[in-house]
């Protein structure tokens, strides 16, 4: 059997499957919403302190203020005007501490800002004026957003008051006033010039694992499937070379691979403003890298695997740890130490961190060495066991 | 054509084929009768190269069925229990995507599967998808995709299965059409006695694996008559217990077997034997309602050589490696 063949044998196998593929209305419709799906739910759901919106929050004023000056009606006014520029939060008004404590363990609320009877005096005398966060523990991930971002409110009306007031000090004037009540300015810059969002981080990791996944998914379905079936018999007692029905099977997943990537990459780009800064053509070659280093894998489970339902439930047992360890939706250096050793044994993290760099960072190949020398590594690894693996049980 | 030395399968612990030895000439069409689970699919998948057996050799067109897998795929067409067609491809999609498999020029392909496609009355239909078709046109394109290389040898596992009477025949004339016009040889399995019967040039009756008895359907139906059997089926209106075991216990009588209230079939030998029966019923003042005197059946013949009726097991698979887990291993019945 010549390598002419075997071209022409691989393609027709992949056109068979392609055809299947696009006669298959629902499964189509599919295709196109999973990608869908799943970037608008990473991307709106997941909290970040800047989306969060309309929380609900009890204000209590028990300031008696100073004479006729109250400290505190300037700090909510402020307050006030800024949330109304964000929308950030709901304010209702509330009487006491305990009242907060109470409508937030009902639900009422998100949380409370206790403003203490002695404020403005404080202040007046010399003294720091007291505000008090109260959070709902029930919900840590939002208790802490909202500290966070209420600490950051409080902080900068603290600096604007201390400012007004190191004014009245004699030798400062207002070039130097700011300087002298924060005298350090923190700045943050990427390393890549632009703003960046969560989509940013994720829509890299997104379509490597879309590709990844729909190779390795895709695979023993298809082989199972048709083991099942019968079909796959129609092949096997053709005169053909054996690596041409995965090769030929092989493409026809990475199609469908490629077509749901780029269809993510477009949707990043169209709904989510994701821009691109590396090279779309390394980007691609990345893909299909990947995809290289996961066929092997995909065959494995497929020689193991003799019935479809076995192989889905492999390949569930196998995608869900991959998903969430290798860094697609979260961050690896925010996991424990132990997860992380296992995240730098998926060769989907170093898929994902590739193609995160090129994306988002602009790198060349120089900068990801690596990341393509593992995913070589590995693919080469996973077909030299798949190879044999799969040969021997074909022909049971 | 084809031959096989000791041709043996296990799975595990359980022998599907166990040393099956047999000849097929040139342009014969070969039968192995015998019921499900008795190791017929695993011998086709043998002789197709779709498994390799445990022991044994087989030879197709003088290739070695292990060492020579790609010669013996060039000359054989197999036509599988299960349909191999893909729904959502067309008749036409379907057999251009297994024609090309073959490396048949584009040209030659082309015509063919006009040819074949007309051949079975579907040329009307070649450019819809297989999945709408009824079961007896999916088993006519099942046939026709394993003559897309002109094979010299035709694999045919229970080609009728599933079908009704009049698709049966169809069915049945194609393979005696593609036989006759074109010298094919074909091995076909079946569990039914007609089919074996009306297209076998000779039979193989395999049981547990082994081949019981291997001739052509006269000769083995005189394994039967040969012992001048008479084999009767009698209605008696007024059929009571006491006739059957009264009938049973003449000396010419070999066996009584009940179908229903009022009928028996009775096996016995012997020149007098329809006598001496019917004197017998009489005597015992039974109605007799109808009197037929059957041939002896190839169901006869199973009977004859493995002792036991072929429906006795009709429902026990042999079971696959990939079920070993969902069905126990049953003890076989003697």
């Amino acid at each position: 059997m010549g390598v002419k063949s075997l071209v022409s044998h691989t393609f027709m196998v992949t056109w068979k499957d392609l055809m299947e593929l696009f006669r298959n209305k629902m499964g189509l419709i599919m295709l196109v919403l999973m990608p869908i799906f799943m970037m608008s739910m990473a991307g709106f759901i997941f909290p970040s302190s800047t989306s969060i919106s309309h929380v609900s929050v009890a204000l209590v004023n028990q300031d008696e203020g100073y004479g006729n000056y109250s400290a505190s009606a300037i700090l909510i006014a402020a307050l006030e005007q800024m949330n109304n520029n964000t929308g950030m939060m709901t304010i209702t008004n509330a009487s006491s501490l305990d009242e907060v404590r109470e409508i937030i363990q009902r639900g009422e609320v998100d949380g409370g800002i206790v403003i203490a009877s002695n404020f403005t005096s404080s202040l007046m005398t010399g003294k720091q004026g007291t505000i008090t966060i109260v959070t709902d523990q029930s919900n840590p991930q939002m208790s802490m957003v909202l500290q966070i971002a209420l600490t950051e409110v409080f902080e900068q009306i603290g600096t604007w008051v201390a400012e007004q007031n190191v004014q009245r000090l004699p030798g400062i004037d207002e070039s130097n006033s700011l300087a002298t009540v924060k005298p350090y300015s923190v700045q943050t810059e990427g390393a890549v010039s632009g703003s960046f969002s969560y989509f940013d981080f994720m829509a890299p990791g997104l379509m490597a694992m879309t590709v990844m996944m729909s190779v390795m998914t895709g695979l023993p379905a298809a082989i199972s499937h048709e083991r099942e079936v019968g079909t796959l018999d129609g092949m096997m007692v053709a005169p053909i070379n054996r690596l041409a029905i995965i090769l030929g099977k092989t493409l026809a997943q990475t199609a469908r691979g490629l077509l749901q990537g780029i269809l993510i990459l477009t949707l990043a780009v169209a709904l989510f403003g994701v821009t691109i800064h590396g090279n779309i053509l390394l980007i691609f070659a990345l893909l299909l890298l990947g995809v290289f280093s996961f066929v092997g894998l995909g065959v494995v489970i497929t020689s193991f695997a003799k019935d479809q339902e076995t192989a889905m439930m492999v390949m569930m047992t196998l995608m869900f740890p991959m998903m969430f360890l290798s860094g697609v939706f979260f961050p690896i250096q925010q996991m424990p130490w132990y997860m992380q050793s296992i995240s730098n044994v998926l060769p989907l993290t170093y898929a994902a961190t590739a193609l995160r760099k090129v994306m988002v960072s602009g790198a060349g190949v120089s900068m990801i060495t690596t990341e393509l020398a593992v995913l070589i590594g590995f693919g080469v690894v996973m077909t030299a066991i798949a190879v044999p693996v799969f040969k021997r049980a074909i022909t049971r | 054509m084809i031959e096989t030395r000791n041709l043996t399968k296990k799975f595990s612990k359980l022998v599907a084929v166990d040393h099956i030895s047999f000849n097929v000439k040139r342009g014969e069409i070969f039968g192995l009768l015998g019921p499900n689970g008795a190791g017929k699919t695993t011998t086709i998948r043998m002789l197709s190269t779709l498994t390799r057996p445990t022991e044994g050799t087989a030879t197709v067109g003088d290739y070695d069925i292990v060492k020579d897998d790609n010669e013996v795929r060039k000359l054989i067409g197999l036509v599988s229990e299960k349909i191999i067609m893909y729904d959502r491809l067309t008749a036409k999609e379907n057999l251009w995507f297994f024609g090309r498999l073959y490396d048949i020029s584009k040209e030659v392909l082309n015509k063919r599967i006009d040819e074949l496609l007309e051949l079975v009355q579907l040329g009307n239909w070649k450019d819809i998808q297989v999945g709408t078709f009824s079961s007896g046109m999916r088993q006519r394109m099942n046939v026709i995709r394993a003559l897309l290389n002109m094979p010299e040898v035709l694999l045919l596992d229970e080609p009728t299965l599933g079908l009704d009477p009049q698709s049966s025949v169809e069915v049945r004339e194609f393979i005696k059409k593609i036989n006759r016009e074109n010298k094919t040889t074909i091995i076909l399995t079946t569990h039914m006695m007609v089919e074996a019967d009306m297209l076998c040039d000779r039979i193989g009756i395999i049981d547990h694996g082994k081949i019981a008895a291997l001739d052509t359907p006269t000769n083995l139906k005189k394994l039967v008559s040969g012992a001048d059997t008479t084999i009767l089926e009698l209605e008696i209106a007024n059929l009571t217990t006491n006739m059957v075991s009264l009938i049973q216990s003449l000396k010419c009588v070999s066996s009584v077997s009940q179908d229903n209230s009022t009928h028996i079939k009775v096996h016995a030998s012997g020149d007098d034997a329809f006598d001496t029966i019917i004197d017998a019923i009489r005597a015992e003042k039974g109605k007799i309602a109808s009197v037929k005197n059957l041939e002896p059946t190839l169901e006869d013949v199973f009977l004859h050589i493995t002792g036991h009726e072929v429906r006795d097991k009709a429902d026990q698979k042999i079971p696959m490696r990939r079920h070993r887990r969902f069905m126990p291993v049953r003890r076989r019945v003697r």
